[in-house]
């Protein structure tokens, strides 16, 4: 098992050396680079102005100088520094995480409890109005773009009918400590967790529908309605453990994606997490907080992958080691 | 229908714009809470000169004068100043006691480090024109005396915080200025002292109680709030969540509706001293926009009414020429380039024009922008055109304009209230360089006008500058190395229990020390 684990980091480590490479040649091929969106912004340049802009990114440098730079600050985990925000990297990312942890986390759990459970409630009532409207429902929220649901929510709950806050991660100003405060957060969670769950939610709902019914049709069930086993034992016991494990599988590969944020969802909400801080990186061209967050986001994709490796081999045993 | 509705939208704006400001006591007490967007990405104004950080550390760094909306020097950090009759040499006197937010005293050795040392190092906007200037001296405690080298006639329009912010000397001096710690708790002499920002969130700004002008600032606390969607903007201000949404905050066809809410206000005023003036680069190194007639042809092409009207709200005015009407020198009897499809095809048919495809380049700054390239376009194959456009973002905008590689590209400048400040850049040859997108990015040249541009900046008499800027007005209308769009219109919204907001021709950028709520 030590050997799987050890072989399994070692094939992480190298897809992560390769990942940031990747990483740092497409960021560097896209048009602009920081200096000439700073000396933009500042609507006047001039020679000086440029070249010391560059000089303090290291654009001045030759390119595989300034690709070795990054590879040897990070493998020893110096994010570096983003000298347009005048921090290190690590402190903004930091800064963002807990509240982009919340929000995913927050609706990776409606998605997946709501998905499941209109999953089940479809499959059993195949070929029913019930199935229809939930079909139809969990379609909906999947095809309509996020930022529209988005907007239509805030709209509605915050500006109509005055019941929830259209934006933001706290009242600021209010400074409320305690549970008071937990209060406040939790209740500006709600738009955006719901709308990201909704999203999610067809994901869920669709693959535990097609699962539950694919499993009914096997043998085992049939065997165990044979057995004369009630409906409801033979779907909460046998059809559903069985029809969870691709759901589960899918679970575990979004959970890595958590730290990515949710790039949309935090726009229109104002919700200050780490997928604005990529989205305002990627139109700054703030290239070390963009290889930051990058590196970061995919070190936690291979770990929850790695994770989910390791849980397979203990609970699966027909999965060999090597 | 159509008219109908942006008769309503035009009334319904200027009613609320024609609202009567109460010159009531002011009352001291309550918070402000305000948008800011985009985020800035430092509040250190010495380092940072864009618009977001200029708006809130306007409020933390003050400069030694201020500009009303005629743009006529006020006092700031000083309170009297005095120009040699051979106007080579400006003698300012400072207020007595002023402190930094930190309690220690800002002295003259503060201005000329500030703007010999620091800003002559950071600042590029500054540095063109500190070039004039021989020398800056600091005689005594509260004096400091500029001599030039010639006379420079904007040279008292230059005293603006954005333009020349004080920086501490005793925190700055002998530091790397860029990785100076401080940079992230900004020390000023403004009305407010910097008090948190949490990031992608809000910046907290409080009084400064040790605020040099008795009594004031009458606001406690300032908030700025980040949100970065322009729906969610409004939404902010629909909900009562924010009381002032700076000009540019939302989309332009949401202005109707939230200027229309009960206690709403609305002003125009607070940009006379920026002047913000929007053109199309015309491409003059190559391709099709070299030759006059195509040139002449495009500016002849552009509906800039139907633009005003239902893109600007009819907020700002139609361009006549490369000066804003709100900035000095300013002479509206320039060649005509208005609308007329028929001439522009006949400017056409005489132009090197053969069918090749135009690229034009939004400006990616939101909606109203590229639904305007979208108008430009129509505009364009009506006389004969074939123009695709060119989606960009900011970065590739800036690097697609630095690097001449366009046709068209809409921008827009600010003009700092003087012609040899913010618009001589746009058309001398010498400023023709690759890699910036503020330059003469057109490449325009024209030995006559940069002579005339020269003989203008270094003119002590205000009546020869008239003179020689209607001179250059009236030839570079002729050549259209550009095609002029509109004098910019930004409204600040606000609620009108929000008294003196706009006080100065800077707007909210330095407002907020005159600003009061009616409890």
């Amino acid at each position: 098992m030590i050997r799987f684990i050890l072989a399994r980091l070692v094939k992480a480590a190298v897809i992560l050396l390769a990942i940031m490479i990747f990483n740092f040649l497409l960021i560097h091929a896209a048009p602009g680079d920081p200096a000439a969106v700073m000396a933009g912004e500042a609507g006047a340049t001039d020679e000086k102005f440029i070249a010391d802009l560059r000089a303090r990114f290291g654009l001045d440098q030759p390119f595989a100088v300034q690709l070795w730079t990054y590879v040897k600050a990070t493998v020893q985990l110096d994010l570096g520094y983003s000298y347009r925000q005048s921090m290190p990297v690590i402190d903004l990312i930091w800064q963002r995480l807990p509240a982009t942890i919340l929000l995913t986390m927050t609706a990776f759990v409606i998605a997946l409890v709501l998905g499941v459970i209109a999953g089940v409630l479809a499959a059993s009532k195949q070929g029913t109005w019930w199935d229809t409207v939930i079909s139809t429902l969990a379609l909906l929220f999947y095809a309509t773009p996020l930022f529209w649901v988005a907007l239509m929510a805030s709209l509605l709950f915050s500006v109509v009918l005055g019941w929830l806050p259209g934006y933001g991660y706290q009242t600021i100003g209010a400074n409320y400590t305690g549970i008071d405060r937990v209060l406040d957060i939790g209740k500006h969670l709600i738009l955006p967790a719901t709308t990201l769950g909704l999203f999610f939610m067809a994901v869920y709902m669709r693959m535990t529908r097609a699962s539950m019914l694919e499993m009914s049709r096997l043998d085992f069930v049939k065997t165990a309605r044979a057995k004369g086993l009630s409906n409801g034992v033979i779907q909460r016991r046998h059809v559903l453990r069985n029809a969870l494990l691709p759901v589960i599988t899918l679970a575990g590969l979004q959970a890595g994606q958590i730290v990515g944020g949710a790039v949309l969802t935090e726009t229109v909400f104002a919700w200050p997490g780490i997928g604005r801080l990529l989205f305002e990186a990627i139109n700054q061209r703030d290239y070390s907080v963009l290889l930051g967050v990058f590196f970061v986001s995919a070190a936690m994709v291979l770990l929850f992958n790695l994770i989910t490796d390791i849980l397979y081999v203990l609970v699966d045993p027909r999965i060999r080691l090597g | 229908m159509t008219q109908k509705r942006t008769f309503f939208t035009a009334t319904a704006i200027a009613l609320a714009m024609s609202l009567p400001a109460f010159a009531d006591t002011p009352q001291s007490g309550g918070t402000l809470n305000l948008i800011i967007q985009p985020e800035p990405p430092s509040l250190m104004l010495g380092l940072v000169q864009n618009g977001p950080t200029q708006m809130v550390a306007g409020d933390i760094y003050e400069s030694l004068l201020r500009y009303d909306v005629n743009l006529d020097p006020q006092p700031s950090l000083a309170k009297e100043w005095d120009v040699s009759e051979d106007g080579l040499t400006y003698t300012f006197t400072l207020h007595d006691d002023v402190k930094w937010h930190d309690g220690e005293d800002f002295t003259s050795e503060d201005v000329v480090f500030s703007v010999d040392v620091f800003l002559r190092e950071t600042h590029p906007r500054l540095r063109a024109s500190l070039v004039h200037v021989e020398s800056i001296e600091a005689p005594d405690e509260n004096t400091v005396v500029f001599t030039l080298k010639q006379p420079f006639g904007p040279f008292l329009g230059i005293f603006e915080a954005g333009t020349m912010p004080m920086i501490p000397k005793h925190i700055y001096e002998g530091t790397d200025f860029a990785n100076n710690e401080m940079n992230n708790t900004p020390i000023g002499t403004g009305p407010f002292k910097f008090e948190e920002w949490v990031r992608g969130s809000y910046i907290h700004l409080v009084k400064n109680e040790d605020y040099y002008i008795e009594g004031k600032p009458y606001l406690d606390e300032v908030y700025y709030q980040v949100v970065p969607d322009g729906a969610s903007r409004a939404v902010a201000y629909e909900t009562g969540q924010v009381d002032v949404l700076p000009g540019g905050s939302i989309e332009n066809f949401d202005v109707p509706r939230i200027t229309a809410m009960d206690n709403t206000c609305v002003t125009d005023q607070g940009w006379e001293f920026f002047g913000p003036h929007s053109w199309m680069w015309m491409n003059n190194h190559e391709g099709p926009m070299t030759d006059v007639n195509t040139r002449k042809a495009v500016m002849h092409s552009l509906d800039r009414e139907f633009a005003l009207e239902a893109l600007w709200n009819n907020l700002g005015k139609l361009a006549t020429g490369p000066v804003s009407s709100s900035t000095r020198f300013y002479d509206g009897d320039t060649p005509s380039i208005g609308y007329d499809p028929e001439l522009a095809k006949q400017y056409l048919a005489d132009s090197d024009y053969d069918g090749e495809t135009i690229r034009l380049l939004p400006l990616p700054y939101g909606e109203t922008w590229q639904r305007w390239a979208e108008a430009t376009r129509q505009n364009l194959i009506e006389t004969g055109f074939d123009v695709e456009l060119v989606a960009t973002d900011v970065a590739g905008w800036n690097q697609r304009v630095g690097e001449w590689d366009f046709d068209l590209a809409f921008t827009y400048l600010y003009q700092y209230g003087d012609p040899a400040l913010g618009v001589s850049r746009t058309y001398v040859e010498s400023n023709i360089a690759k890699g910036s997108p503020w330059n003469n990015v057109a490449g325009y040249v024209n030995p006559e006008v940069d002579a005339l541009w020269q003989q203008a900046a270094v003119s002590a008499s205000d009546a020869e500058r008239q003179e020689l800027y209607s001179q250059i007005q009236d030839i570079i209308v002729d050549d259209v190395p550009v095609a002029w769009l509109l004098e910019l219109g930004f409204p600040t919204i606000y609620r009108c229990n929000v008294k003196d907001l706009v006080t100065t021709g800077i707007g909210i950028n330095d407002g907020l020390r005159d600003a009061w709520i009616e409890q």
